[in-house]
């Protein structure tokens, strides 16, 4: 699935059309599909936890390749809709209303609107100043969670029931729960795909390679990235509503700049502009995460340095070291 | 009335906390092109190194000069082994990097020190409330630090605009290239530079550590609001730092302070408090959205680049 | 007499104390071909700025087509049929050729709130942007990536891309600069393939190119147009010679 029409790069071996990224894609996708009869053949119900946390992430981590990857808008404050999305699942189970076709569209709306407003405001700006212009914005959305007496505040609230589908799919079913994940996450790519071909993705595509080229030749870039800024947006509050049920807890925390750092890591990792590459940053942060901290009680004595040197060698992160592609 | 003067010099000395990590940001942000996270990091061990170090030289004095050295020390260390590598890449690629430094420093510290976080006790003389205008006591401390602080940016200047070096710095935060074709030794000067930001940045977090804090951590929530102070100040500019430092700290300060109340006037109790509180944390940030509407660059952008 | 197409009127611009753009004026008939001439410095870039929007006129104004564009932005120019090339190449480094003018097919083929469809499959954007290359020389070239482009194969893509929107006026900024004689050539041969057909305003150093293909020349020096007229007028002006081109200058 390259995605500009570049001459096809000759990785070091192939077998036919499956290159090594398509190998690992597939690897990826058939291993994430085994989950659920791993886990349930050997009793092992943490691994299901972990990656369903790793299938959600990888969604509100696509919807930040899209913005950064593809758009060239690095948001610092990308976590503020995962926030916005759990929010709007916990706040209105809270307040009786445990329907998931209520709770998870509000989600995604809430979390559009709000993209909407920061995009308006912050893609008049350019480089560091967009980057802290959308921290600043993700920063006020967490404070104001935390002034939330009501929802929890900073300690958060609990979710006793999980988003209603009654007669379609129960979500207490961790098994369904996970495989609705991924299979959301399965689309979620498709649809990025089309999106980033399409005339739009061009528009956006060119407005990161030179927008004032692209203002040159006749169009109005603001606002293709606003509506691209929004649609991220949108899906990554989907991702916070999945977040949410998932751990059956909303708190200020979600939000928190040190987990848009984190979700920075997951594209940087898998590889901006590649398809599947925040899926393979997911899985790769979060299992690097969870190995770690079994091998020490330090763990970020490790991975600290360890992005410190992604950040100064590798281009175009593991999607680029498997294809041999260092154009970051 | 009292009061509000009394919150008016706490948002000074607030702003003049901010101005020495916002002016080293600059600095290392106009001249390097750098974007540190691990700016707070910094902070944070110039913290911890004057706890330490009081605690066994037992004189807060030598505690002090021993921790700024220290800190500037373990920086230009640590620019010469990892951050120079970062220069000339994306600031992407400085988010990533200086991201890891802040993650790696915290769960150092915390491995040292362990997670506890430490204590600088102040002479109980410091402590004192002097009488600054009638009626309105104010401790004697809270004065040094706006007083020291208020040294320190003088001698920051003297020094940016009647040293050579400080000719260099700002030569360099206008023309990077040209500073280099004159044949002066950029590297060296890169790792001062990012050393004097260290030193206003450890120099900041120590004096703050007998009021405020010593903790893992503590780095974040000021480095967030140094950054948006360099953002309205102007990149590059220590001018525009230092007024953008006292707008912020007075923003935030008596923002925080009254708000609740102004709210209060057409709201109810409970909701004029919890609004109250939200919109007070967000103070800053509105203050840094309304500047950057009306002068994308900052107040004071440095010319030329 | 063919209507006038570009209308610059008492155009001027001051940055800091100097004086850029010294009311500037000028009528362009629709299919001329007219260039400007000057020394460097003389504020050739500011003009280009001014006409395309990127530069904002202290006072004066703009019509194009009958339309006052003083204050138009930048994007919407280039969709009333003002189509431009820069000095210095700017094109998207990532992508081929053909992506890169199919672009600009694009910019003038409506909104581009399309999600769906696979714009590189598109024939509508497709043909036009291979036409484009093809007029330029570039035919064979549509599928190498810019990075992989000779420098005036990049300045030859850079026309395309002009040319591709099916501007009603071009505004070529040095288009020849760093152009081989061969390249140079067929370059001039298109231009004049395009003259009557769409009006250009060239800005060129090339002097030999400029006797060649204007129909008139306006010769500008700090700011200010010190005389305008066709080729042979020019040539003689007492002035013109003086003020640009000097002694030992080529004969054209």
């Amino acid at each position: 699935m390259t995605v500009a029409s570049k001459p096809p790069v000759k990785p070091g071996w192939s077998f036919g059309v499956i290159t090594p990224r398509v190998g690992l894609n597939i690897a990826v996708v058939a291993t994430l599909a085994a989950v659920p009869a791993y886990a349930a053949l050997t009793g092992n119900t943490f691994a299901l936890t972990l990656f369903t946390r790793v299938v959600i992430l990888a969604i509100a981590a696509l919807s930040l390749n899209l913005i950064m990857g593809f758009g060239g808008m690095v948001s610092f404050g990308h976590a503020a809709y995962l926030g916005i999305g759990g929010y709007a699942v916990g706040i209105l189970a809270k307040e009786g209303i445990g329907s998931g076709f209520v709770q998870w569209p509000v989600a995604i709306g809430a979390a559009a609107l709000y993209a909407l407003v920061v995009g308006a405001l912050s893609l008049r700006t350019r480089g560091v100043y967009f980057i802290m212009i959308t921290l600043a914005f993700a920063q006020m959305i967490y404070y104001v969670a935390i002034g939330l007496d009501r929802y929890g505040g900073d300690d958060g609230l609990t979710i006793y029931h999980r988003s209603q589908f009654d007669g379609l799919i129960d979500l207490s079913n961790r098994t369904a729960f996970y495989y609705l994940c991924f299979g959301l996450l399965l689309v979620g790519i498709y649809l990025v795909w089309r999106i980033v071909n399409s005339r739009f993705g061009m528009v956006i595509q060119g407005a990161r390679s030179n927008e004032r080229r692209m203002r040159a030749i006749g169009f109005p870039t603001f606002r293709y990235r606003l509506v691209c800024f929004v649609i991220a947006g949108a899906m990554c509050g989907l991702a916070g509503a999945l977040l949410a049920n998932h751990t059956d807890f909303i708190s200020p925390a979600m939000m928190h700049w040190t987990r848009s750092g984190d979700l920075i890591v997951m594209v940087v990792l898998g590889g901006m502009q590649a398809m599947f590459g925040p899926l393979i940053g997911a899985l790769t942060f979060l299992i690097l995460e969870e190995g770690l901290s079994r091998l020490t009680e330090y763990s970020n004595l490790i991975l600290g340095p360890l992005l410190l040197v992604v950040a100064i060698s590798i281009r175009g992160g593991i999607d680029g070291l498997i294809t041999g592609r260092r154009g970051g | 009335m009292l009061y509000f003067f009394e919150q008016f010099l706490n948002g000074i000395q607030l702003g003049m906390l901010l101005f020495l990590l916002a002016a080293g940001l600059t600095l290392i942000f106009g001249i390097m092109d750098l974007v540190n996270l691990a700016h707070g990091s910094l902070y944070m061990l110039g913290a911890y190194f004057a706890a330490t170090f009081a605690e066994w030289t037992d004189s807060l004095l030598l505690g002090a000069m021993l921790a700024l050295a220290a800190t500037a020390v373990t920086a230009m260390a640590l620019e010469v082994i990892a951050v120079r590598r970062l220069y000339g890449r994306s600031h992407l690629d400085h988010v990533l990097g200086t991201f890891g430094l802040l993650l790696f420093f915290n769960e150092l510290v915390r491995l040292i020190w362990g997670p506890a976080g430490m204590t600088l006790s102040l002479p109980p003389e410091m402590l004192n409330a002097v009488e600054v205008l009638p009626g309105l006591f104010y401790p004697l401390y809270r004065l040094v630090i706006i007083g020291v602080t208020l040294g320190v940016a003088v001698l920051l200047y003297l020094l940016v605009m009647r040293t050579r070096l400080g000719m260099l710095i700002r030569a360099g935060a206008s023309n990077r290239e040209m500073v280099g074709a004159l044949g002066v030794n950029i590297k060296l000067l890169y790792t001062m530079v990012f050393g004097l930001g260290a030193a206003l940045a450890g120099f900041a977090g120590l004096m703050q550590a007998p009021i405020l804090t010593v903790q893992i951590g503590m780095g974040e929530n000021i480095l967030i609001a140094a950054f948006v102070v360099v953002t309205i100040g102007g990149i590059g500019s220590i001018r525009g730092a230092f007024v953008a430092a006292l707008l912020v700290g007075l923003a935030d300060t008596v923002g925080r302070t009254f708000a609740p109340d102004l709210l209060h006037t057409f709201l109810s109790e409970s909701a004029s408090s919890s609004l109250g509180r939200a919109l007070s944390s967000m103070m800053i940030y509105l203050v840094m959205a309304i500047v950057l509407i009306a002068r994308p660059e900052g107040l004071f952008p440095a010319a030329g680049k | 007499m063919a209507e006038v197409l570009l209308e610059i009127e008492d155009l001027t611009k001051r940055f800091g104390g100097v004086v850029a753009a010294d009311g500037i004026s000028l009528a362009l008939p629709a299919g001329e071909l007219h260039a400007i001439i000057g020394p460097n410095g003389a504020g050739k870039s500011t003009l280009i700025g001014q006409l395309t929007g990127e530069v904002v006129p202290d006072s004066g104004r703009i019509r194009f087509g009958g339309q006052e564009i003083t204050s138009v932005p930048v994007y919407r120019r280039s969709q009333l049929g003002l189509a431009r090339s820069f000095q210095v190449t700017t094109l998207f480094p990532d992508f081929t050729a053909l992506d890169n003018v199919a672009l600009s097919v694009q910019a003038h083929s409506g909104h581009s709130f399309r999600f769906w469809r696979k714009a590189r499959r598109e024939a509508q954007l497709r043909e036009p942007a291979q036409i484009a290359l093809a007029r330029v020389g570039l035919a064979e070239r549509a599928a190498s990536l810019v990075a992989d482009l000779g420098h005036g194969e990049r300045r030859q893509l850079e026309i395309a891309m002009a040319l591709a929107g099916g501007p009603r006026m071009l505004l070529l900024d040095e288009p020849m600069a760093g152009m081989g004689p061969e390249e140079s050539a067929r370059l001039v041969e298109l231009l004049r393939a395009l003259k009557g057909a769409i009006t250009v305003l060239l800005i060129e150093h090339d002097i030999d190119a400029v006797f060649a293909l204007a129909d008139r020349i306006s010769v500008l020096v700090y700011g200010r147009i010190i005389a305008t007229g066709d080729p042979t007028t020019i040539r003689s002006d007492p002035a013109v010679r003086e003020a640009y081109l000097g002694e030992g200058a080529a004969d054209g």
